[in-house]
């Protein structure tokens, strides 16, 4: 296998220059990455390729010799996938490795067909095994970004607002897991607790479609508010989620639903003692309320 | 400590719990608040369990039998500042505590429990309606 180290090293730059050329005549995206860029990838690459030769002496690239390689690809991979490069064209990376180092490998052993074919075959089993890897890598990469994006969109699609004195709202949008039950139950219930919110009004506009599954969820968190001494009110039912919510046979009998936000927010304030009363003298309906539009009885 | 105070505000009983709750004090909390009702003639128990952070099925069903219990001798129950968590895990152990009325904290409950028993609520909702 030494042989294939020093072969290497012999013909460095020659290898080089052909793996380059091969990979702009392929996959080299300038538009992503520069030229000299490349160059110092190439070089350290083929250098780690050597090293991993020398100090494990086989091509099994599973070997502790061949970390630096192994860590270096790895790296490269996931810079790759984030800068939107398909798996394609960075498995292509590696594997346009291949027709260089066979030329350069024929060149130095065309003597010795046996030891050329050895040489070559076990250069084709560890070329694969590094593009593989540069799959792997690149994968990982994306995936890791899905998750974060995934916990990102967890945490901003939950707010829960203050609507009033005492009175919550917290808009729901997009389907209703068990993760983001989760997230939302306890953001609702910490700010409940925060706020000494008696009324929280769950408002579903913004859900595509109420399974069996989501009305549980939603039946979970209300029950958890009432424990907690809190009312909740579910607004924003869309006509097709109410014959939805009847032809599954859902219960919703102990909830209060209304079909708008603004519905299920007068029936909060009137719940906790308060009538919104239009001022005399305002001309026009949608005037601005100025003062104290909004009193609270005595009771 | 080896029992909850029950302590008696005119015809409601306070109980707060501020220690962990094993299953011989839950018990002996139940003989109390059974004969206090009845010594007291009390029509209302409020119980503090915003010091409470953990709670096991046992638990969650000994507020029931409390609540159920003060039914049937007349006086209403109402469990106040339960925390996020525990509220949580009570729903996820699916007791929904079904009979027990709830409150956000000592004052909300007080005002429960004084309406229900001097009917002012009742009385403010009439307010309502005429104004």
């Amino acid at each position: 296998m030494n042989d294939l180290a020093e072969i290497i090293s012999r013909n460095e730059s020659q290898i080089r220059d052909e793996w380059m050329r091969d990979m702009s005549n392929s996959v080299q995206r300038s538009d992503l990455i520069s030229k000299t860029e490349i160059d110092e990838q190439c070089r350290t690459l083929l250098a780690a390729i050597v090293n991993g030769v020398r100090v494990s002496g086989t091509a099994e690239t599973s070997g502790s010799g061949w970390n630096t390689a192994r860590d270096y690809l790895q790296e490269i991979s996931a810079s790759r996938a984030r800068q939107g490069f398909s798996p394609s064209e960075v498995a292509t990376f590696v594997l346009s490795l291949k027709r260089p180092l066979f030329g350069a490998i024929r060149r130095d052993l065309a003597k010795n067909q046996d030891l050329l074919f050895e040489t070559v075959w076990a250069t084709t089993e560890l070329l694969d095994s590094l593009a593989l890897l540069t799959t792997d890598a690149f994968i990982a990469a994306r995936e890791e970004l899905i998750s974060r994006q995934q916990q990102e969109l967890l945490e901003l699609s939950t707010p829960v607002v203050k609507l009033w004195d005492g009175i919550l709202a917290l808009p729901i949008i997009g389907t209703l897991d068990s993760a983001r039950t989760q997230v939302v139950m306890e953001n609702l219930l910490q700010t409940v607790v925060a706020t000494n919110s008696k009324y929280a009004i769950i408002d579903i506009t913004g859900v595509p479609t109420v399974d069996t599954l989501v009305a549980q969820h939603l039946l979970k968190t209300i029950t958890a508010a009432r424990l907690m001494g809190a009312e909740c009110i579910i607004s924003g039912v869309r006509p097709q989620i109410a014959q939805t919510i009847v032809h599954l046979g859902i219960n919703l009998e102990d909830v209060i639903t209304k079909a708008k936000l603004s519905d299920a927010f007068a029936l909060a304030l009137q719940r906790s003692g308060r009538t919104v009363v239009r001022q005399a003298g305002a001309t026009t309906a949608g005037a601005p309320l100025l003062g104290s539009p909004l009193r609270k009885q005595e009771g | 400590m080896d029992r909850i105070p029950v302590l008696r505000m005119g015809s409601l009983l306070l109980i707060t719990i501020q220690v962990d709750m094993h299953d011989k004090l839950a018990l002996q909390l139940q003989d109390d608040v059974t004969q206090r009702i009845s010594d007291w003639g009390s029509t209302g128990v409020l119980i503090d369990i915003s010091s409470l952070e953990i709670v096991d099925s046992f638990i969650g069903r000994m507020l029931a039998n409390i609540a159920a219990m003060s039914r049937v001798l007349g006086a209403e129950t109402v469990v106040v500042g339960m925390q996020p968590a525990v509220a949580i895990t009570l729903v996820e152990l699916g007791m929904s505590l079904p009979g027990v009325r709830t409150a956000l904290s000592v004052e909300a409950g007080m005002e429960l429990l004084y309406g229900a028993s001097f009917g002012l609520q009742s009385g403010s909702e009439n307010e309502r309606a005429e104004a």
